[in-house]
């Protein structure tokens, strides 16, 4: 394979993608590409997505067609520098071979979610990579560990990563216990232990930043960093009929847009996401689980739990990132750690920031790691 | 957590499942624990394909094997329904509804009205429906619009293991007459399934494909049929909108008149007879809500208004074929070339 040539493949997010559909191209044939440039839109059954560059050069075919389905993997586009002559480039896609689907250990025997008996009940995660640091996924109220699905395999190219459904959530146990942010916390360690990790950089979004805090808090040994991702626990305001609506939420409709104010782009909140998150709302116990949570994490429509004093007391490397145009927690709230921590307020993102500028989110979390590594505190 | 289970699956957890709840929950059928009275393993069969195996030990006393009389046994289960219990009736196959059709369309749909909404009938009817099983005329009848037609019922006709779960639960739970068909050519088929309870609401239906161009409505096999038509159609710049109604009676004219605005054009998919069935409610209704935005006819896709054959080869025929769908897309698809 000529090292000089970079293929764009149909990349894969997340366990379930198999295949993506191309919508359409960002940059054209002949524009000059930086590492990070937006490229090619993407979409799949779960959600859109922008494919950007890892390579630097110019972007000299633009091979997936729009409307046309491809395997994940499969060669979408090339980058080259204008030294290599079209013969290489055509050279190189005629020789292309989309790799199997199923050469990744465990996929296929199915999705790759394990499951573990803690006292709080069943838990199922998702474990991806292999030695490094340490990183668990913490997602927030409503959400599960798809979240993570543009994250988990890029922190896992340089270190461990699990990411978790808490109670009430994803496919865990539907029962929970105490229903409150340190209750919650309290299943996180209880998982690290079940699981036998001793100490781990904490990556929270929204309410399960929050619980991260709490987790950092109260066992202080067992956590090597935390990164706060659009992070509860900040400040007493919050789009309090947002989790109202999430739960109350009986149909397609009633849901829509409720869950268009995660976004920056409402048309992020595709179909099957709603069908996905009406799927998840509709087993027994969900909405009373949802509503334990709600009411303990509310004190008349503002958080209950604000632990911004003193976790700016702890001595722990923190990093906060902020979708600018959040509509669920305000981002004005990242000032509570001014000095104390690490900001990035991403502009043209929302709520779900790791979902809609997920590169970008993915680096800052892998050098936040990488530092801590570097400079133990 | 979720698996792939088959639909006969999932309608044999989602009766675990309700059973396990709710102890008013009971099952009353031909051959349902393995025939009484007769010699050999009871629970050995589970009914006639097999549904309810299993449930008979874990519930013994709450399934009951009733005699070959469908008009004892389904008066039976709407008058326990009135008296408090759940009862989920199995009749085998909906063609034999014909002899019991006064305790259902006219006590069970009559009592919440007549008796001013104090008589509640929770009772669930399940039966196998749908042609291509080789079961000739008497055992193989879409008979959906019959039921469709009388207020007071309830009429179900989930397209996979996932919705017939959900479904299943919520006729359950109901206080209505629920009218629930299973096709028998999905028995076998498979989707995830959680392995927890869950309830679909009625009067919801699943857009199961996206599309601009068509609108296709339909449900239970023919939704099959119509995605495939969808791939075909799609190959040449055809993008069809599929709709899956999953409940018949309520149904989701929401959703059929808004895809509609959206499409301009309308095929109905129905493996009932084409007389007074889905396929002219459905394109009636669309007709008179919709007709500015309709581009071209409404058209219907039906089987013909003949026995279902027990030749092999003329059974095939009978059922519409993902060809025939796309070729009914086609003629409104095409017209519209034209005229543009």
């Amino acid at each position: 394979m000529d090292m000089r040539i970079k293929p764009i493949v149909m990349p894969k997010w997340g366990l379930s993608m198999s295949e993506g559909r191309v919508t359409g191209w960002l940059k054209k044939a002949g524009d000059r590409i930086a590492v990070g440039d937006e490229i090619v839109e993407v979409e799949t059954d779960k959600i859109a997505g922008v494919v950007e560059a890892g390579d630097a050069g110019l972007l000299r075919r633009a091979i997936g067609e729009e409307d046309i389905v491809y395997p994940v993997k499969a060669l979408i586009g090339v980058i080259a520098d204008e030294d290599v002559s079209d013969t290489d480039i055509d050279a190189f896609i005629a020789a292309y071979v989309t790799p199997a689907g199923d050469e990744e250990e465990g996929e296929a025997k199915g999705p790759g979610y394990e499951f573990v008996e803690t006292d709080a009940g069943t838990i199922r995660y998702a474990r991806r990579g292999d030695g490094g640091e340490t990183v668990i996924l913490v997602h927030g109220f409503g959400g599960d560990l798809d979240n993570w699905l543009f994250n988990i395999d890029a922190i896992a190219e340089k270190a461990t990563v699990h990411a978790l459904d808490l109670p009430g959530h994803g496919q865990s146990t539907k029962t929970v216990g105490n229903a409150s942010v340190d209750g919650l916390a309290g299943v996180l360690l209880g998982f690290m232990a079940k699981l036998g990790i001793d100490r781990a950089h904490l990556v929270g979004h929204s309410m399960g930043s929050a619980v991260s805090m709490a987790a950092a808090l109260a066992a202080p040994d067992k956590v090597a960093s935390l990164t706060l991702i659009a992070p509860a626990g900040l400040g007493p305001e919050i789009n309090a009929d947002y989790l109202e609506g999430f739960v109350a939420a009986q149909s397609r409709r009633e849901l829509k847009p409720v869950v268009e104010q995660l976004f920056a782009d409402p048309a992020l909140a595709s179909r099957q996401m709603l069908d996905d998150l009406l799927k998840y709302k509709r087993i027994d116990g969900v909405e009373e689980a949802l509503r334990a949570i709600m009411a303990a994490f509310l004190e008349s429509e503002r958080q209950r739990r604000i632990l911004s004093p003193q976790i700016a007391a702890a001595n722990l490397p923190i990093l906060l990132i902020w979708g600018e145009e959040d509509r669920i927690i305000p981002a004005a709230h990242a000032r509570a750690l001014d000095g104390r921590a690490t900001a990035e307020i991403i502009e043209g993102a929302g709520h779900m920031v790791q979902m809609e500028k997920a590169s970008r989110v993915n680096d800052r979390i892998l050098a936040h790691v990488a530092d801590r590594v570097a400079t133990p505190a | 957590m979720a698996r792939k289970i088959s639909f006969k699956q999932a309608i044999n957890e989602a009766l675990d499942l309700e059973m396990r709840r709710d102890p008013t929950v009971i099952l009353l059928g031909e051959d349902i624990v393995g025939g009484a009275g007769g010699k050999g393993e009871e629970d050995a069969w589970g009914g006639v394909l097999g549904v309810t195996k299993g449930l008979h030990a874990k519930y013994p006393g709450r399934l009951l094997d009733t005699p070959l009389s469908e008009s004892a046994y389904i008066g039976a289960a709407i008058g326990a329904a009135c008296c408090g219990m759940r009862p989920v009736a199995e009749l085998m196959f909906l063609d034999f509804m014909g002899v019991c059709f006064d305790q259902i369309l006219n006590q069970a749909a009559k009592f919440n009205y007549m008796f001013g909404g104090k008589a509640r009938t929770p009772v669930t009817i399940r039966a196998m429906v749908g042609a291509g099983f080789r079961a000739a005329a008497q055992h193989s009848q879409m008979l959906t619009p019959l039921f469709t037609h009388i207020p007071g019922l309830k009429v179900v006709c989930p397209s996979n293991a996932y919705d017939a779960k959900g479904l299943l639960i919520q006729s359950i739970r109901d206080n209505d007459p629920v009218i629930f068909c299973e096709h028998k050519n999905l028995y076998g088929h498979e989707v995830d399934v959680p392995a927890e309870a869950y309830a679909l609401p009625f009067g919801e239906a699943n857009i199961v494909r996206d599309g601009r161009d068509v609108t296709i409505v339909t449900y239970g096999l023919m939704v099959h049929r119509a995605v495939e038509a969808a791939a075909v159609l799609a190959k040449q710049g055809i993008e069809a909108e599929v709709i899956d109604l999953r409940t018949l009676s309520p149904i989701d004219w929401d959703t059929v008149i808004e895809s509609v605005e959206t499409t301009g054009r309308l095929v109905v998919v129905d493996e009932a007879h084409p007389r007074c069935s889905l396929a002219t409610d459905v394109a009636a209704y669309v007709a008179q809500h919709a007709f500015g935005a309709l581009k071209a006819a409404p058209q219907m896709v039906t089987a013909p208004h003949t026995p279902v054959p027990f030749s092999p080869v003329l059974e095939d025929l009978y059922l519409p074929t993902a060809d025939v769908i796309a070729t009914a897309v086609s003629r409104i698809t095409a017209r519209e070339k034209l005229v543009a």
